[in-house]
């Protein structure tokens, strides 16, 4: 190892990252705060720089790219199947979602999207739905946590302990699975797995509502949370934002139910909305209230995709996983946009192939957390500090995602 | 609203629009200097009414075809309808409008695209680099960009 790592200036800090706003023109009240990389509220290694007036934010810059690990770049050397534990770091409390809409884009290139047998697209939803259901914990414990309440944190991580400890029994990881391939799954569900499902979801189902009577209906959580922070349907559409934050907004727009991807056609779910129950529509409340009925959601569908695992699409001696994964993922010259409904809103990838070559040309992704934080300043414009925590809580970012 | 129609109107603003081969969704390849036009009657005409822009992507084609490209998705949440728009540009100075007049969501992710191209987009109310470091040399998406050996003492491998 080198004797010194980094070469300390002063200067370097103002170089690589200056701040926007310069402290030699503030106004005599004015004054610039700055939150994080390394503080627990902005949910990992994000900085808010904020320009204040005593309590009161006049404007907040987010500096980003502390967790950039050049995702883009390294996908232009990399064959597609390679590819697919790089997306799993990306948002890594989401891998399996993630790994499904790269493994649907892939597929599409290639043509083989009708070929996948209906067995593997019915383990594929349960293992993305119960990873949702770790992701929104995540995200409702934490925001919680932001806001004082420490025993919710605990609950939710005892409760993801337990989908994570199923989704290690399938994969082999507890979070960055590398389960999902091109074409079909690394292995069938172990045996016993389905029963484990059912039996979690009895354990989990009044847990949710236990959750539900501690968080969100605590008169604390929404005296924070009511009227905080809220994001009018039209600027949310504008600016882009995606997932529960747009239906947090009130608009009942899922792309599992628009695109209906995957199996999502036969499967009977319903799309929560924010209906401003707490005050405005769109505010800090119903974005968490629409993580937690979606948590009811994805508990439903897990039901109806173990009926259908256990009854019409049963484990049987023949059934290979691995059938239809291309032995060499080839894709005709073509430009694709691909979509798919995370937890956190639309993952979006954009392909393009040369036909020559097994590696993509280009891999560009849109990142739902990524937009959903760009509408931070606007949302911010004018709120306590203490609200900005509740703000950025509500928004659930994932910074690995922010940075790829 | 069926792609015909949908190319027959981004003709009768842009002038030329010429349509990409085995894309999906459809893909229209326009005029730089027509770019704001477009978005503008896309994002406006009741028709079409694309409300949302949902990615901002940069494409570099190379020293040999010596062009890049700036692709914009654009859906449109009531018509559930998807375009692709495309603006190719010289890979020297390579400088377009900013779209952030039209779609707020456009600023984080222009941004982005100068931060990895070195795509100036006119008119943008923010443009620094996003991920990269403030003092980075060089746009590391280009496809002839070699990275420094060093930053600030630190090995890069």
């Amino acid at each position: 190892m080198k004797e010194t790592q980094y070469i300390f200036s002063p200067d370097s800090l103002v170089a690589s990252e200056p701040n926007k706003f310069d402290a030699s023109k503030l106004k005599s009240e004015e004054m610039i705060i700055n939150l994080g990389p390394q503080h627990p509220s902005t949910h990992g290694v994000l900085r808010l720089e904020v320009l204040s007036d005593g309590e009161i934010i006049k404007d907040i810059v987010p500096h980003i790219g502390y967790l950039h690990r050049c995702f883009e770049k390294h996908a232009e050397s990399l064959p597609f199947n390679q590819i697919i534990p790089f997306v799993d770091r990306m948002d890594y409390l989401a891998a399996m979602n993630s790994e499904h809409a790269y493994a649907m884009g892939v597929e599409r290139m290639l043509g083989i999207t009708n070929q996948i047998p209906k067995r593997v697209e019915y383990i594929r939803v349960l293992v993305a739905e119960l990873n949702r259901i770790a992701s929104h914990l995540i995200a409702v414990g934490t925001f919680g946590l932001d806001l004082g309440a420490f025993t919710p944190f605990f609950w939710i991580m005892r409760d993801r302990e337990h989908i994570l400890r199923l989704l290690e029994w399938a994969s082999g990881a507890r979070m960055l699975y590398n389960y999902i391939w091109v074409g079909g799954l690394f292995y069938d569900l172990p045996v016993g797995f389905e029963q484990r499902c059912r039996e979690f979801i009895t354990y989990f189902k009044p847990k949710v509502i236990e959750l539900e009577q501690l968080l969100v209906d605590n008169k604390i959580f929404i005296d924070r949370t009511a009227n905080i922070g809220v994001l009018p349907l039209n600027l949310a559409i504008n600016s882009g934002a995606t997932g529960p934050m747009l239906r947090g907004s009130g608009l009942r727009f899922d792309l599992r139910k628009v695109d209906g991807y995957s199996v999502y056609p036969e499967l009977d779910f319903d799309i929560p909305i924010g209906e401003g129950k707490m005050g405005a529509t769109g505010d800090c409340w119903d974005r968490t209230w629409v993580r937690v009925r979606e948590i009811h959601e994805s508990l439903h569908i897990m039901q109806q995709c173990i009926d259908k695992l256990e009854g019409e699409h049963k484990r049987t001696r023949e059934f290979d996983p691995q059938a239809v994964v291309p032995k060499k993922i080839r894709p005709q010259a073509q430009e694709i946009y691909v979509r798919a409904e995370n937890p956190k809103g639309e993952l979006g990838f954009y392909f393009r192939t040369d036909g020559k070559s097994d590696i993509p040309f280009r891999c560009k992704v849109r990142a739902c957390s990524f937009v959903n934080l760009s509408i931070l300043p606007e949302l911010c414009k004018g709120v306590l500090i203490a609200d900005l925590i509740a703000i950025l809580g509500s928004i659930d970012i994932v910074l690995g995602e922010v940075d790829r | 609203m069926d792609n015909a129609r949908l190319i027959e109107l981004v003709l009768s603003v842009a002038g030329t629009a010429e349509e990409v081969k085995n894309t999906t969704p459809l893909s229209l390849s326009i005029d730089a200097s027509a770019l704001i036009l477009v978005c503008e009657q896309l994002h406006k005409n009741p028709e079409t009414y694309f409300d949302m822009l949902t990615c901002v992507t940069g494409v570099d084609n190379g020293p040999e075809a010596n062009t890049m490209e700036v692709i914009y998705q654009l859906y449109s949440i009531p018509f559930n309808h998807s375009l692709m728009l495309k603006v190719i540009l010289p890979r020297e100075n390579p400088e377009i409008e900013s779209v952030t007049s039209i779609w707020k969501s456009a600023d984080w992710l222009e941004r982005e695209v100068f931060d990895m191209f070195g795509i100036v987009f006119k008119n943008h109310p923010d443009l620094r680099r996003i991920l990269m470091p403030a003092d980075w040399n060089g746009y590391p998406l280009r496809k002839d960009y070699k990275h420094e050996e060093t930053y600030r003492g630190i090995k890069i491998d």
